[in-house]
């Protein structure tokens, strides 16, 4: 199988390139792409990427595969490989430090705005903060999110102002907090989010609900927090 | 970077308000005119100058127009300030994206005092 990886070492690159590898896949079983690029750094150990929980948990090996962002992990080959070829770029968007490794400190960055921690200003219980079962069902669909940016880098929005536009991940987390039962912030965040960019730069394309790889729905997430800014304002 | 200083209301909520219900205004009238035109299929001069000499007519005309130019401007300042950035056009990206949104500007008041003169004017 011919695989095309984006290389860039800054050290000695002036631009990036697409290196291709020839590549016997062993048959028998559906490799996940995290074992193809294992399998191409026995080939060449100079390829750089991420990887740690190799089971879609930890978000770290989160990349572009043949146009798609995802988790390398959990991808199958049959899924994404089109004409017996497999094109793996860095996730879109944030500057590369090496071949497919990217520096998150913007989407970080997004995700520290948005206050990413319960506040209550009500003096703390002996024991803990109760919430009844249907309190803490509206956090499912939120609590999930891994962080592994595949969404935010998959939207233009954030492309375009990745400073500025909070981005899919971030709000999905906005709105685990603003739905809250324990968190008495409300206004304080939505406050935070009232500006053009933070929240209404999402065009509603919906990129990030078909990337997410654990099928959550940052849109729907985005159209709650702009239900709840304007009932606040009318 | 890109501040709010020259978005419409300068605040997300109102802006994104204001450009929903332009729209709809937009639409219905729209909409009341190709209907007027599909019943009237040979529409003469007299007839169209009579619909627009009453003050209905007028007063929707000119809201149809102002919210135009309010729906425009929120428009053409999110694609201004999604695609003439610093790492999309180089370095001259602000002084384009200022000539950019007063070129925009200067549009929308020629076509808002154009309307008014054809809706008012005396022929």
């Amino acid at each position: 199988m011919l695989i095309s990886v984006y290389r860039y070492d800054p050290d000695k690159d002036i631009t990036p390139y697409m290196q291709d590898f020839d590549l016997e896949i062993p048959g028998g079983r559906d490799l996940m792409v995290l074992d193809v690029l294992e399998l191409l750094k026995e080939q060449d150990p100079t390829v750089s990427y991420r990887r740690s929980c190799r089971e879609g948990v930890c978000g770290s090996d989160g990349v572009n595969m043949n146009g798609k962002n995802g988790l390398a992990c959990i991808t199958p080959l049959s899924e994404v490989v089109k004409s017996d070829k497999l094109s793996i770029r860095p996730l879109p968007g944030l500057p590369v430090v090496r071949d497919l490794v990217v520096d998150m400190e913007q989407f970080y960055d997004q995700y520290k705005k948005i206050k990413p921690y319960l506040i209550n200003d009500e003096p703390p219980p002996t024991q803990e903060r109760l919430q009844s079962p249907e309190d803490r069902e509206k956090l499912d669909g939120l609590y999930e999110c891994i962080l592994c940016a595949c969404c935010t880098t998959a939207c233009p929005s954030f492309w375009w102002n990745p400073d500025k536009f909070v981005g899919p991940a971030g709000l999905l987390q906005a709105y685990r907090f603003l739905i809250d039962s324990r968190d008495t912030a409300t206004e304080e965040r939505l406050a935070g989010l009232e500006d053009p960019f933070s929240v209404f730069r999402c065009r509603g394309i919906m990129n990030c609900v078909s990337v997410c790889p654990k099928g959550l729905n940052p849109t729907r997430a985005i159209g709650h927090i702009r239900n709840m800014l304007l009932k606040r304002a009318v | 970077m890109v501040t709010q200083v020259t978005s419409f209301t300068r605040n997300g909520v109102s802006d994104w308000l204001v450009q929903r219900i332009t729209a709809v205004v937009v639409a219905i009238y729209s909409v009341v005119l190709v209907a007027y035109l599909l019943f009237q299929p040979a529409v003469t001069y007299q007839q169209w100058s009579d619909l627009f000499s009453q003050t209905w007519m007028q007063v929707f005309t000119l809201m149809t127009l102002l919210a135009t130019c309010a729906h425009a401007w929120i428009g053409m300042w999110t694609v201004g300030t999604d695609y003439l950035r610093v790492h999309t056009v180089g370095e001259s990206a602000n002084a384009l994206r200022f000539i950019f949104q007063l070129g925009c500007m200067l549009v929308f008041v020629v076509y808002l005092i154009w309307g008014i003169k054809i809706l008012w004017g005396n022929g």
